[in-house]
């Protein structure tokens, strides 16, 4: 990050939703700063409350949910004082825009897929037919689709699940966003499929200079997209550094469990590690650590009170007890120790993920 | 261990399973599958979406009829026309264990009845009390709790539910379960209980698991051998050691090389290869099963197994 240039600025987001009478803190306090052209990725179960975050930054948080506290700062407008569909409309799909999990349901499946690709571009721009029917075609052809010309009157039936997906990239991007949010792209594709999404959506980073916000549960594949990661659990983020800190150096217990939870790392024959328990009731004030009750390293402080972020690095910082100078010295699991060298000897000539 | 001594539980012989469309020209889903799977193994079945996997393994469950071919359970024909005895036979020892937990169980039943189904279409109880405590056991042994009886699947997180799931397939106590990508739809740190727990049952009952994935990072942790299908091909089988080891089949390669690793320095080293299966032989000579090294098959022409044979001749010297 040599501009560093703040895009997207989130101060203290809390979200709650009415749920049976009853009030449920989704999001507590979390402020995030995403710097221009860069990939930041929100790592989390599901439930920790990722989504729901980042559905703050477009206004399409669900009708029993509002914003209760905190600001976000977008080119000096505070997105959280929008109210009406109107007032979104400059920003949602113009300018941040998002990409959902499963293609299949966020196409319409009885409408073609070039209506689809042109409704949002004569929608934002003012063009005409035949302008954004050319656009839709070139950017079908950016996305990866062979044959665009051919394939813009069929419908999203006929596309697999993987052109599916591109589709909505396509849609997505058709506006030129300055931020793409992409919200579990791959976890409905297989890993073929996903490896090649992945690429597309880095490529065309590359090529658009968009700056892209990555939702997953999945550790592994953040390695490959992200600038930095954020760890998230019970509605905050609890880590978050660059991806190199996150991967070799992971402070909290919690983005140790995750790490150490990648079937990839585990050994044949040995039980591969779990984090035990369930997340927490977001209904109850939480107490202390949110992940204390499921923390083997729980300290007696994790129980009583919420733990600050501690600095690890100017660019890395931990919600945990552990990193206080008072606390015991714990080391991190023996699993991911030396995570690079382990990592390497597996992809290297005779590991098992070798590839010529 | 030789493949020699070890017992057949169950044998795929020549298997094509093929739809109707419509028109004239069927679709074949899968083509000429060959192969056994031995008892107490984890056989997996590993291709991408599309690639015929669930198709086979729905056909060892009679659910899709094969068009030709057989497969044989436990000494025994289970494909085409068999007795009513048989049939039930094959549902009572050969249960699924399925994707996505929240749409394979009835919302609107309780666990009491999702998991005791099976029993009481078998009768395999004596009576009430017999039959509430054989569900108690069943949901002991998955790790969840009887008093969890009375509820309802949505009150359940995703993998509790997919242990309920895996209960009902037990409670049958069946011989061979086809677990159909059963931890796709679970959160990683999920993944991790789901697969220890299929493994300890495994262990414990002496089961017998065809794993159907598309996810080779998870199949090395739970397979001793596997089949990699493509386009409803089995294009290579070898025990997971040697598979990892001793990758041949480009597309086994490719499905390798997309993997994600959990470490950014590699992962911006590392090539995803995109398999082309226009670079095979073209000669238009038939491909079969063929047997590079004991228990280690490949779907190839004659032309390409010499080629194999060279790369892993070539493999084996530099890998000693």
């Amino acid at each position: 990050m040599q501009t560093k240039n703040v895009i997207i600025s989130a101060k203290d987001v809390e979200v709650k939703f009415r749920v049976r009478d009853k009030y449920l803190t989704a999001i507590r306090n979390v402020s995030l700063d995403l710097y221009e052209g860069e990939t930041f990725a929100i790592v989390g179960e599901s439930g920790s409350g990722k989504s729901v975050f980042t559905k703050t930054f477009t206004g399409m948080l669900e009708s029993n949910g509002r914003i209760s506290g905190g600001s976000v700062m977008f080119h000096g407008q505070d997105l959280t004082k929008l109210k009406k569909d109107k007032e979104w409309e400059g920003i949602r799909g113009a300018k941040i825009s998002t990409v959902f999990q499963d293609p299949m349901t966020s196409l319409d499946p009885i409408r073609t897929i070039g209506s689809q690709i042109t409704e949002v571009i004569e929608k934002h721009q003012k063009i005409s037919k035949s302008e954004a029917k050319k656009q839709a075609i070139d950017i079908m052809e950016r996305v990866g689709i062979p044959n665009a010309a051919d394939r813009f009157d069929e419908y999203p039936f006929q596309y697999s699940g993987g052109m599916r997906q591109r589709i909505v990239i396509a849609i997505a991007l058709s506006c030129h966003p300055e931020i793409l949010i992409c919200d579990e792209p791959t976890t409905a594709l297989d890993v073929t499929i996903q490896a090649q999404i992945i690429k597309l959506i880095r490529d065309l980073q590359k090529e658009l200079g968009f700056t892209t916000l990555y939702i997953t549960h999945d550790l592994g594949v953040v390695a490959n997209v992200a600038d930095r990661v954020g760890v998230m659990y019970g509605g905050q983020i609890i880590e978050y550094g660059t991806v190199e800190e996150i991967f070799f150096e992971p402070q909290h217990p919690y983005t140790w469990a995750l790490l150490s939870a990648l079937p990839q790392i585990g050994e044949k024959g040995k039980e591969l590690y779990y984090i035990t328990g369930t997340p927490p009731s977001l209904f109850n004030k939480i107490k202390g650590d949110a992940f204390a009750p499921r923390n083997e390293h729980a300290l007696k402080i994790d129980f009583e009170e919420e733990p600050p972020f501690f600095k690890v690095s100017d660019t890395h910082y931990a919600k945990t007890w552990l990193l206080d100078p008072r606390a015991p010295k714990v080391e991190k699991p023996e699993a991911i120790c030396n995570l690079h060298e382990k990592i390497q000897k597996m992809t290297e000539k005779g590991g098992a993920f070798h590839v010529e | 261990m030789s493949n020699k001594d070890r017992e057949v539980i169950l044998s795929i012989k020549h298997v094509d399973i093929s739809f109707d469309t419509g028109h004239k020209k069927k679709f074949v889903a899968v083509k000429d599958a060959n192969f056994d799977i031995y008892k107490g193994e984890t056989f997996a079945l590993v291709g991408e979406s599309g690639s015929g996997k669930t198709t086979l393994g729905r056909a060892i469950l009679r659910i899709n009829p094969c068009s030709a071919g057989e497969i044989i359970f436990e000494g025994k024909r289970i494909s085409g026309k068999i007795s009513k005895a048989e049939d039930r036979n094959v549902i009572r020892n050969i249960q699924m264990i399925f994707q996505d937990p929240a749409a394979s169980l009835n919302e609107r039943a309780t666990i009491d009845y999702c998991v005791s189904e099976g029993l009481y279409n078998f009768h395999l109880y004596e009576n009430e009390a017999d039959r509430s405590a054989k569900v108690d056991k069943a949901l002991n042994d998955v790790g969840l709790l009887p008093e969890h009886k009375s509820r309802y699947p949505h009150e359940f997180s995703g993998g509790q539910r997919q242990r309920v799931g895996i209960a009902r397939a037990m409670i049958m106590d069946p011989k061979f379960i086809v677990a159909d990508e059963p931890i796709s739809a679970l959160d990683v740190s999920i993944r991790a209980q789901v697969l220890n727990l299929m493994n300890k049952l495994k262990a414990e009952r002496n089961l017998t698991y065809l794993f159907i994935a598309h996810d080779l990072s998870v199949v090395r942790f739970i397979a001793d051998r596997i089949a990699v299908i493509h386009h409803g091909e089995i294009v290579e089988i070898a025990d997971s050691e040697t598979l990892f080891k001793y990758p041949i089949h480009p597309y086994t390669t490719a499905l390798l090389s997309t993997v994600p690793m959990p470490d950014p320095i590699v992962e911006r080293t590392r090539t995803h290869i995109v398999y082309d299966p226009s670079k095979l032989d073209q000669s238009g000579e038939e491909r079969e099963m063929r047997e590079l090294r004991p228990g280690h098959f490949l779907h190839c022409t004659s032309k390409e197994f010499a080629e194999y044979e060279e790369k892993i001749a070539q493999m084996e010297k530099e890998q000693g």
